[in-house]
Formats: structure tokens, sequence, C-alpha cells
């Protein structure tokens, strides 16, 4: 068994696939048209057959209070792992990013959150040598 | 200023008791110490700052009841940023309870 697909509920996914192309730079795998949605998945130039995240629009009406949920108590939805979260920071603040936590420690890791504009926060994580 | 511990500020026993309450527990005073450092955390900020410095994970609902229970004393103050519920450290109710209380016992001691 393996983990294929993790999915972000994001408001609109037009948009969601802008953010998360353009801004965090990931590159789209599938784009299937699927009624009024899309089967729209992205992944990691890093890792272009590892898993996909699947850019799943928030429709369902439980979606909307969850999101808000999390997001009043600045939990992330889902969280990436960088090799320099430092330059990771400055290039996406840049990009005019917002991050709601800057590069902070959090124990065995390095980590920050923005808002991906789509209804969440995301954490970026630095693994910490040696932790 | 002889006069500091006389002036009597109007806070009464239930608000001294929230106060002192709200102190008597090592992670709600860790917390306070936290948010004193860097004001306005999240929750999620406050859970994530309390595992890398203490080592050990508490709940979320954990720290959450805490952070209500210092919310009561006065002690935590919240505010909105954007969509997320930012908590800040209030020091007025400790100002408060040392001059209604503590200063009155420690500014007679001081020359011993």
């Amino acid at each position: 068994m393996r983990i294929y697909v993790m999915s972000v509920l994001v408001d609109d996914q037009a948009k969601a696939l802008d953010f998360y192309t353009e801004k965090l730079g990931f590159i789209v795998k599938h784009d299937i048209p699927m009624g009024a949605h899309r089967w729209l998945t992205v992944v990691s130039k890093e890792a272009p057959e590892g898993t996909e995240l699947l850019l799943e629009p928030s429709e369902h009406p439980a979606a909307g209070p969850f999101k808000s949920a999390l997001v009043n108590d600045g939990i992330p939805a889902a969280s990436f792992q960088v090799d320099d979260l430092k330059k990771e920071f400055e290039r996406l603040r840049q990009l005019g990013v917002e991050f709601t936590v800057e590069p902070m420690d959090a124990g065995t890791v390095r980590m920050a959150v923005f808002d991906d504009t789509c209804g969440n926060l995301i954490q970026l994580v630095e693994m910490v040598e040696g932790k | 200023m002889q006069q500091n511990y006389c002036i009597l500020v109007r806070v009464d026993d239930d608000q001294l008791d929230n106060v002192f309450k709200a102190l008597g527990d090592p992670i709600r005073r860790r917390i306070l110490d936290r948010l004193a450092k860097r004001q306005g955390q999240s929750l999620f900020e406050i859970c994530a700052s309390s595992f890398a410095e203490d080592g050990r994970s508490l709940s979320r609902q954990t720290i959450s009841q805490h952070l209500d229970m210092l919310e009561r004393a006065g002690l935590v103050r919240t505010h909105w940023n954007g969509r997320t519920k930012m908590h800040t450290f209030d020091n007025a109710p400790l100002r408060k309870a040392a001059a209604a209380w503590l200063n009155k016992h420690l500014k007679k001691g001081s020359a011993r």
C-alpha cells in the first residue's frame, strides 16, 4: 500500500492552481475535467513521482466550518518540507506570500506558516540536524 | 511616594483569586513567559513553542484550557489577526494584584 495522493481543500481551484504552481513552484501532474470541477493534482519538482497533492474543491458543507476552525487556531492544513527554510521564506515573501508565522524553532524542526489564499494555512518545515 | 502601597486599588477578592489561581501552575506561567517574549501568538504557535522549549508535547486542548484560565484572569488577551485568533500577555492584573495585596506586605518588610 502506498500514499499516492493527499488533498488540501481549496476555495477556488483556478486560484489554487496559480498559487501552488506560480508561487510555491509545484508542477501539475493531473488536470482532468470532472463536471463543475477538476481532478487537479500537483507534485514537487524535486519529486515528480512522489505523493501528489490534490487541490480539492471545498464544496462540502462541512469544509467551510472545518477550515475556519483550523485557521482560527492557526493550525496548518498541510506541511511541506524544505532544505533551507530561511531561503524559502525570503523567496516566498518576495513573491508576496503572506506569512502568519515567521521561521521559528519547534523542537526537532524549524518551521514557518503562510496563507495559501485559498482558505488554508500551510506549514513549511526544515529538519534540524542532530535533533 | 510613601503612599504608593496605601492607594487602594479596587480589586475584589474574586479577581485576585483568578489571578493567583492562574499563576498557580508552571505550564501557565511558562505560557506567559513565552508570550512576554513574543506577543501575539496563535494556539498553534503556543503549542509549537511549548514543545520546542519544554520538550514535552501537551495537547492543544490542554493548552487551550490553560489559555482560557489565563484569559479569565485578564492575563491573556485575544485579538484577531485576519481570521486567526492571537494571544497577548497583559500584565495589568499583576500590577493590580501587587497594588491590592502583594505590595502591602512587601513594602513593610523592605527594611529586612
